[in-house]
């Protein structure tokens, strides 16, 4: 879709946005260790959770700039009085964004693990839980996003409302990997991930246009 | 290719309320093809809110409008088709080129080849500047880049806030003759001003909001 290829060729005149989220999530996750110094059984406990924690927060701090920068300069405007479904422009939006965003922080997560000390038979559940999860944080996010992007200071607003959305995503997905370190299979826990990325999918970009709709009436 | 000549737009007891204060009501307005319509009124008298309820972009405490009969809520896909407009922002991408921009602007209903880009370029005077940034342009470049994407959209109506904005003497000039053509070819034009203009005023209708 043109509006894909569009967001993505911004993205690439804008590294400097891109990369602030992703150097978020590699220094929470590398600085943990240092942290938990001599006790890596410790370490191994919470790891799970830290690489989520860092991935979740990464995620709302790259968010602002889904829709910040169409409505400073008028393109988001004119994106609501295209012909085309404005639910359909929003997921290609929300696409180009995880592209940028979540599929970076997929690819850097095996380094990260190493240096939490998560065992290899859990980085397969890892990836998954990546995949699965980062792309229904940007669509459960840019609902929040499009109320706030109106706002001159919406951070701590949108941090309010989105986060307890986020917060089914984050405990399914750290179980998944703390199931998978010990041994045991995640199939429960990915299920409901994939679920509630299936839900994210079905309900948001509707979600989404019609609250850009009313921030920007 | 012509516009269809049937196409209307009116409002019916239209009202808006801005920050808890009724900015107009009961306003009746129709826009024929061919015809300009050019909404006067101090600073605060609701134009822009005007505007951007004829677009949709507002939802009006009372009335409606009416797309060749039908309320543009009905079928706004079809509404916003036919529909061009600018507001006091311009639509552009900074970080994009000039062509990127026109290229990208998602108006048009068929594929833009180069030589539509070009040649609309070249009718705002902004030929030699395709492959520039649009940050880099001066204000009234960057009105005129915004002036291009409208005619890229091809659309019957157009409606404008405020279109002289940065443009100097001949970027007026420039608009009111890309207008006067629109206007020839069947396309209606909704409009709000400040500065005094040289519309036909045959098929210039002047709606103001103070009374």
């Amino acid at each position: 879709m043109l509006l894909l290829r569009r967001d993505l060729l911004l993205a690439c005149r804008n590294r400097a946005e891109i990369a602030n989220p992703l150097l978020f999530f590699i220094l929470v996750a590398a600085l943990f260790p240092l942290a938990a110094g001599p006790q890596p059984e410790l370490l191994q406990k919470i790891a799970s959770g830290v690489i989520w924690v860092a991935a979740l927060l990464a995620n709302l701090l790259s968010l602002d700039v889904l829709f910040r920068s169409d409505y400073e300069d008028g393109s988001l405007e004119q994106l609501l009085l295209s012909p085309h479904p404005t639910s359909l422009l929003v997921l290609s939006k929300i696409t180009a964004h995880w592209i940028t965003t979540g599929l970076p922080m997929v690819l850097v997560s095996p380094l990260l693990a190493g240096l939490l000390s998560i065992p290899a038979s859990a980085y397969p559940t890892l990836l998954y839980t990546l995949m699965l999860g980062t792309p229904a944080l940007s669509l459960i996010g840019a609902i929040g996003v499009a109320l706030t992007v109106g706002l001159q200071r919406g951070g701590i607003l949108l941090s309010l409302l989105v986060l307890p959305l986020y917060i089914p995503v984050l405990v399914f997905a750290s179980d998944a990997i703390h199931s998978a370190s010990i041994g045991m299979a995640p199939v429960a826990q990915l299920s409901l991930l994939a679920s509630l990325l299936v839900l994210a999918l079905s309900l948001s970009p509707t979600a989404t246009a019609a609250a850009l709709r009313i921030s920007l009436s | 290719m012509p516009y269809p000549t049937h196409s209307r737009l009116t409002t019916t007891r239209l009202g808006c309320m801005r920050d808890q204060r009724m900015l107009f009501n009961q306003v009746e307005l129709s826009v024929l093809p061919g015809a300009a319509l050019v909404i006067e009124g101090r600073n605060g008298s609701g134009k822009t809110t005007l505007l951007r309820s004829l677009c949709g972009l507002h939802s009006p405490e009372e009335g409606e409008v009416l797309w060749c009969g039908n309320s543009i809520l009905n079928d706004p896909s079809a509404f916003h088709a036919s529909l061009a407009y600018t507001g006091h922002r311009n639509g552009i991408k900074p970080q994009l080129s000039c062509v990127e921009n026109l290229r990208f602007s998602g108006t048009a209903s068929a594929d833009l080849c180069n030589s539509d880009i070009d040649s609309v370029l070249n009718t705002v005077e902004l030929d030699g500047y395709g492959s520039q940034l649009a940050r880099r342009l001066s204000a009234g470049q960057q009105r005129r880049l915004a002036l291009a994407r409208l005619l890229l959209a091809r659309a019957q109506l157009w409606i404008l806030d405020e279109p002289f904005t940065a443009l100097n003497k001949n970027g007026i000039a420039l608009f009111e003759r890309l207008a006067e053509d629109h206007l020839d070819a069947g396309g209606m034009l909704v409009m709000s001003s400040h500065h005094p203009m040289t519309l036909n005023p045959d098929r210039t209708t002047r709606f103001n909001l103070d009374t």
